[in-house]
């Protein structure tokens, strides 16, 4: 292997494994820890955004005078006061527009100009006499219609990327992709037995607790500091700093506790636009998003229409699998449909298989990503039609999966050979699973489904310092979204051999660290985590070259064990083993402070698989559909805190769940979003729930000392498919539309009623 | 020469050809070389790339030193959430 950072699986650990108290848990649930709205500076103003109420409108002109003659206003900024700073780097550029609307307001809610005032109600008052002349322009808010030649564009001058021949006429579609291998049609030639079926999934929102808040001061001198809400501090520094026209390193970035992400925080949406009122008032700013502006500014993930044929014969080997996916991905470039269309297949070993993905614009809000970004629309898709085949073919959907499984050399739908993954103990693991053989009642269904997500690594760096107590503090540069700073704290003790309580783990600003990627693609645990080892590793050669300053022998004559410096043999001199603590306390007067570091940028993730089962029971009457039981069953490499690994296996499932019966943006025919809250927009909560229960595997990923891979993000790619599948087999329809809310599945319901009757 | 295998619809811009084959010392040659060779993949290139080297998935890891007969899949710049 060319990366193969793994030590032996042997290892017995001591910590790592263990469920100790999150470190975070007494501030959280004390109302100690400090949100993106808990900050607060002297002279703080009130920064309040006005946005479009069109959903695709031409910006004639704004006029702010009698919003800035309004005591109390004390700045007003538009797209006049962030010039084009971007040097041709078109997805800056879209950052940029989606931050602050330039010629056209591109969906309802996109910011057209904001206020900074010293009252929440002088700043509202402002925003009223904000005059924008708009000119309406038509909308578009649906994938399959803003497809059709004649739909609005939303721009004139697009032509499809990707393409060959390339189109001469512009369309709402950015770029083509496709992925895959082998011969399709010929494939489907030796099919015996085909299904072919068409899908559409609405577009969801991450629906983070939170909403995006952040405290902007930018000094006359040009030294700026905000404290913010976000997956990523560094990169918030990074884009505002180049928005702005800012030097990386005049901008320190603090990342407040997070109240959840899952994605849609690794972008910036308010933060520039604070900078840039605070620039202008001379005042600090803090701007805090309503609900209401989380769900109509902010990015939910793309809402899709899937095609998806598979052919197989009858034996139930898959002979080919072709999958055409069409995601919007609101106003701007960039919806996830090639992770879609990557990802769609990657479950299976296929020697005949085709996706082709299209990205497409509508009138709706930038998308951003949500866990495994692309990835569970298209799995909802496929899967649901290997689950039609297998009844066809005649096998237990489980089974046939199994036979035609991807594992260790099969050749990836989307190009890569897999090393060892974990894919075929999940799925044996589930057919032994006690809730596979659970009986059903009436108007009850089981499903499954399997699902598949890369993980990479990426940037962190880590900084260890070791007090003369011998208690160690380790500085991360990655906000702590799902427990992470436990398992830094778990990873570090379990290195330098030392208590997990005596290891505390803080996320430190931009001028503190290196850069440090966004948490996001299932990397902290992995990436960040294998920095803390490295860097205690680095502190170990430090402690152990204290201990042979103070024994007087050779620094190679000393090794590390169980918390202790040890001589390394016989002939290294008769010494007692030194403690960690008890080289600490001489420090001071044997060379200064000890501490370790690490940076780096992290490969060999680890790709990673799960399967899903859920039962389901639906009532007839109503089209009301409960969850009774549903299981994971995924691969987690090595789980270091296995609370933690549960919990975001549970979280996945959840908000998929969420994604299958009830979450969808509706939009009324003006263009506008109809439930911009929580009240309209149904997550489900905990009394809508079974315990969802879980199944760690563990096949250490080769990538990692310890063999961790992540987990946060594969666990959302199957419940769409598994809650689809066991809601058809309840129901004896196959639904292929989500949400499958009551309305919709009780028009299910009645149209297959009708179709019995007229059989009859 | 490491074997590079790049997703179809890129195939208009290398003469219809999907598996490529290109001389480099590390991941960072091989892809300077990928762009001057086809010059229509430079705008892909500029967006963003991952790389998959021998199975193993690479993000930022330019320097990555290559085999004679490595096998490099070109990915669409990797991204979560």
């Amino acid at each position: 292997m060319p990366l193969d950072n793994a030590e032996s699986s042997t290892r017995k650990y001591k910590v790592v494994g263990t469920r100790p108290n999150r470190p975070d848990g007494v501030d959280k649930v004390t109302g100690r820890a400090r949100f993106g709205a808990d900050a607060v500076a002297p002279g703080q103003l009130v920064g309040l955004i006005l946005r479009s109420p069109h959903p695709h409108a031409k910006i004639k002109g704004i006029d702010a005078s009698k919003a800035l003659k309004l005591a109390g206003v004390k700045a007003v900024v538009t797209s006049a006061d962030l010039p084009d700073k971007t040097d041709g780097d078109a997805m800056l550029y879209d950052v940029l527009v989606n931050v602050m609307a330039r010629e056209k307001a591109l969906y309802q809610g996109h910011a057209v100009a904001a206020v900074a005032a010293t009252s929440a109600s002088i700043a509202r008052q402002a925003l009223k006499l904000i005059k924008v002349d708009y000119e309406i322009l038509p909308h578009v808010t649906d994938v399959d219609e803003a497809m059709k030649p004649n739909a609005p564009l939303l721009y004139p001058k697009m032509i499809t990327d990707g393409m060959d021949p390339k189109p001469k006429k512009p369309s709402n579609v950015v770029r083509r992709y496709e992925f895959g291998h082998g011969d399709v049609e010929a494939g489907f030639k030796k099919a015996e037995i085909i299904v072919e079926r068409s899908f559409k999934t609405e577009a969801t929102h991450q629906g983070y607790i939170e909403p995006h808040a952040c405290l902007a001061n930018v000094g006359p001198d040009g030294q700026g500091e905000l404290w913010v809400c976000t997956q990523g501090h560094f990169m918030v520094r990074d884009t505002c700093a180049r928005l702005l026209g800012m030097d990386f390193s005049k901008l320190r970035v603090t990342a407040s506790e997070i109240g959840g992400g899952f994605g849609g925080k690794t972008t910036v949406f308010i933060e520039p636009i604070a900078l840039a009122l605070s620039r202008k008032a001379n005042r600090p700013v803090k701007v805090v998003m309503s609900r209401e502006e989380v769900f109509k500014a902010t990015g939910p993930t793309s809402s899709s229409s899937i095609d998806v044929k598979i052919g197989a014969t009858k034996d139930g080997r898959i002979v080919a699998g072709d999958a055409t996916l069409r995601y919007q991905g609101g106003a701007f470039a960039g919806s996830p449909v090639e992770f879609g269309a990557m990802t769609a297949f990657a479950q299976y070993d296929l020697d005949n298989v085709r996706a082709v993905g299209f990205d497409v614009v509508c009138n709706r809000p930038k998308q951003a990503a949500y866990r495994a970004p692309g990835a569970p629309m298209a799995n909802f898709a496929v899967e649901s039609v290997i689950e039609e085949l297998a009844h066809k073919v005649g096998m237990e959907p489980i089974d046939f999966r199994i036979k035609n499984a991807a594992r260790e050399g099969t050749h990836s739908s989307y190009g890569p050979v897999y090393g060892p993954i974990g894919l075929l103990p999940t799925l044996q693991k589930a057919r032994e699973h006690p809730h596979f053989k659970a009986p059903l009642g009436k108007n009850q269904g089981r499903g499954m489904a399997c699902g598949f997500w890369f993980n990479f690594g990426g940037q962190s760096c880590v900084s260890m310092n070791i007090g003369v107590d011998g208690t160690v503090g380790v500085t991360v540069g990655s906000p702590d979204i799902g427990g992470s700073r436990a398992s830094m704290c778990l990873m570090t003790a379990e290195e330098l051999g030392i208590p997990y309580d005596k290891v505390r783990a803080v996320v430190a600003d931009t001028g503190t660290l290196g850069y440090n990627d966004v948490t996001d693609g299932s990397r902290t645990t992995f990436a960040t985590g294998m920095a803390c080892i490295m860097a205690a590793r680095d502190a170990i050669k430090k402690l152990c070259a204290r201990a042979a300053q103070i024994w007087g022998i050779p620094e190679d004559a000393v090794v590390w064990e169980n918390g202790h410096a040890k001589p390394a043999g016989s002939n290294a001199g008769n010494f007692p083993p030194m403690s960690l603590k008890e080289i600490a306390a001489q420090a001071p007067s044997t060379g200064g402070p000890i501490a370790g570091h690490h940076e780096f940028s992290a490969d060999g993730a680890g790709v990673s698989f799960a399967t899903h089962i859920c039962d389901s029971e639906v009532d007839p009457e109503t089209g009301f559909t409960k969850i009774l039981r549903y299981t994971v069953l995924q691969d987690a490499g090595k789980a270091v805190h296995p609370s933690y690994v549960e919990g975001q296996f549970q979280g996945g499932a959840v908000q998929g769940i969420g994604w299958a019966l009830n979450e969808e943006y509706i939009y009324g025919k003006d263009g506008r979003l109809q439930n911009a809250g929580f009240l309209d927009y149904r997550i489900p909560v905990c009394s809508d729930l079974p315990m969802i229960d879980t199944v760690i595997l563990e096949i250490p990923n080769p990538g990692h000392p310890y063999g961790v891979r992540g987990v946060g993000e594969t666990s959302i790619v199957p419940p769409l498919a598994a809650v689809a599948n066991s809601v058809s087999a309840a129901v004896g329809v196959r639904m292929t539309e989500l949400p499958i809310s009551p309305p919709k599945l009780l028009a299910a319901l009645e149209k297959q009623s009708a179709m019995k009757k007229a059989a009859e | 020469m490491a074997k590079v295998i790049i997703w179809s619809s890129l195939k208009s811009h290398t003469g219809g050809e999907s598996n490529l084959e290109i001389e480099a010392g590390n991941v960072k040659d091989l892809l300077a070389r990928l762009g001057e060779t086809y010059p229509g993949l430079q705008p892909q290139l500029k967006r963003g790339v991952s790389v998959s080297v021998d199975g193993i998935i690479f993000r930022d890891g330019w320097l990555t030193p290559l085999k004679p007969d490595s096998e490099v899949v070109l990915l669409p710049r990797m991204q979560g959430g």
